[in-house]
């Protein structure tokens, strides 16, 4: 019964590690509201729990990936699931980069493209929660994962299109110079990045649920 | 001593039985890092010498059947030659299996002590030589899509999955260890059961009598196999031929043991018996040719790719040409024994 108990904890701590991504991004999308709305000291406090939240992600990464290997569990799909639980961790440190990019070079953000960008920041979060409800699936339901990630497919484009037409408005305002252009251009870019991220997490669970189905 | 020595032929057969045949109940267990090949070792031994000395009697009865060898050293040689049959047909890289290079030789030994041959026992075990990896073929099958359709009701968590399929894949091999030793000791040291001069033995108050005693040396040479040698061939078979993850072995396990339990099991016999139904006769199988009929099970419930239809081919012209090959070997052998070295083989 002791391969039970250790199970059970292995469990845990998996479901652990999905809320902490799913968390994340629900922080990081805060942080962006409260970056556009000028709301430094609780835009500070975002930033210091996705660290903690990354941090945690992080440890709790390297616990599954040591009792995989030192108790020799799931041996067929443990390459896999180290995978998986790497590019997933991939999400949340771009999720922290730009948050933290914010922080440091502030970009000046005009009133006119707040919409935009809150738009953009919506469809990311969007395609990191289908993602770990993905991955939730992989190992409980596998059956039952491409109805998910065929939505973090859906959100991503979604966010690709809310990127581009954020980034053509930046270039065909009047008001902005070159420098502001290319430095706005490049956060459209690093938000855009993370739902790149869940996508390929997502590209992943297609081949390993072909591989786990018996 | 020599006793010892005229068992040896048949000891041989054991090691090679447990060295090779192991590997189908615990190959992808252990190939796959599932189950540790010393705990494999352990249950596959001590199930396989259970098995072997409490349901031994039925196959060997059969065997008997069809030819009740005289000699001790009749029977060294028919036990040497089948298994030099088995030796020499696995370097060629032939498809092989020990229950029919036995049955060869018992048909060598017929045809040089110039017994008639009894045609409808030979009948009955190639009728259940073919018969066997089919009936497989359909337990895996079934097995297959009952499981496939509980996964889609029961959600079992990847990492529970494990632990399942951990303790299944021990108890199902313990079930295939005690079938494969009831099935196949009669190969190992069924041909020797007329001739010892073994008396009954009683401990702690079950008496075992001559042939169970037989079983049990059998069933250590078997064991002895799997401990030496069987950790190469599992290693081989869980990466080669037949590659197959922990969930579709645990069904080809089960499959194999159900077949080569219902024909081996005289409990089993006598309850047909005794409902009016038509009996399973109990007969020595190929365990390997069993496993691939449950392999193909598994394939057609897939759909019927990736099946080799060559492997087929090769099984079925195993059924021939082993007994022959044994047969020829065995005649010839006998025929040294008797005139070289002037021993009594019937």
């Amino acid at each position: 019964m002791q391969l039970f108990k250790k199970t059970k904890k292995l469990e845990l701590k998996m479901d652990e590690f999905l809320d902490t991504v799913s968390e994340a991004g629900i922080i990081f999308q805060e942080g962006i509201k409260h970056y556009l709305n000028n709301k430094t000291d609780r835009f500070e406090n975002q930033i210091k729990k996705i660290r903690q939240f990354e941090n945690r992600a992080d440890n709790l990464r390297h616990a599954i990936e040591q009792q995989l290997y030192t108790e020799t569990l799931i041996p067929e799909s443990r390459g896999d699931v180290l995978a998986l639980l790497e590019t997933t961790d991939n999400v949340i440190n771009q999720a922290k980069e730009t948050l933290l990019e914010f922080s440091v070079e502030k970009p000046q953000v005009p009133q006119i493209f707040h919409e935009e960008v809150l738009h953009l920041t919506d469809h990311v979060v969007h395609a990191v929660d289908e993602m770990t409800k993905a991955i939730r699936a992989f190992f409980k339901d596998p059956k039952a994962v491409r109805n998910y990630t065929h939505k973090v497919y859906h959100y991503e484009s979604e966010a690709d299109r809310a990127s581009e037409h954020l980034k053509r408005a930046i270039f065909s305002s009047e008001k902005l110079t070159l420098a502001e252009k290319i430095h706005l251009r490049y956060f459209a870019l690093h938000i855009d990045t993370i739902a790149d991220r869940a996508e390929d997490v997502a590209d992943r669970l297609g081949i390993y649920t072909i591989k786990r189905s018996i | 001593m020599l006793l010892l020595l005229y068992l040896s032929g048949g000891l041989f057969l054991g090691w090679s039985l447990g060295a090779n045949d192991a590997s189908n109940i615990f190959g992808t267990a252990v190939s796959t890092r599932m189950v540790k090949f010393r705990t494999a070792a352990i249950i596959a031994s001590l199930f396989l010498i259970l098995g072997a000395v409490i349901s031994g009697a039925g196959t060997s009865q059969t065997l008997g059947e069809l030819g009740s060898i005289t000699m001790i050293a009749g029977a060294f040689m028919v036990a040497l030659s089948a298994a030099f049959t088995v030796l020499w047909m696995t370097r060629l890289g032939l498809p092989v299996s020990t229950s029919q290079a036995i049955v060869g030789s018992i048909i060598g030994w017929n045809l040089f002590a110039g017994n008639s041959i009894d045609f409808y026992a030979l009948s009955r075990i190639v009728s259940t030589w073919i018969i066997s990896p089919i009936l497989a073929a359909v337990f895996a099958w079934l097995i297959y899509l009952i499981v496939t359709k509980l996964f889609l009701v029961v959600r079992i968590h990847l990492f529970r999955l494990d632990s399942y399929t951990r303790i299944s894949l021990i108890a199902v091999g313990a079930f295939g260890a005690y079938s494969l030793g009831a099935n196949n000791i009669a190969n190992v040291v069924g041909v020797f059961i007329p001739v010892v001069p073994f008396t009954d033995i009683e401990f702690a108050g079950i008496t075992f009598n001559s042939a169970q005693q037989l079983f049990l040396l059998g069933g250590i040479a078997i064991a002895v196999g799997i401990f030496t040698y069987s950790k190469r061939v599992m290693l081989t078979v869980g990466k080669g031929l037949v590659k197959l993850n922990p969930q579709t072995a645990l069904i080809v396990v089960l499959s194999q043991a159900l077949v080569l339990f219902l024909f081996s099991s005289r409990g089993l016999e006598s309850w047909l018996a005794a409902q009016g139904l038509p009996t399973i006769p109990l007969v020595p199988l190929s365990s390997s040719q069993v496993v691939i009929g449950a392999v193909i099970g598994i394939g057609l419930a897939h759909g019927g790719k990736g099946i080799q239809y060559r492997i087929l081919a090769r099984i079925a012209s195993g059924w021939v040409s082993t007994p022959v090959i044994a047969a020829i070997i065995t005649f010839f052998a006998l025929f040294v024994l008797q005139n070289v070295f002037n021993l009594k083989v019937y």
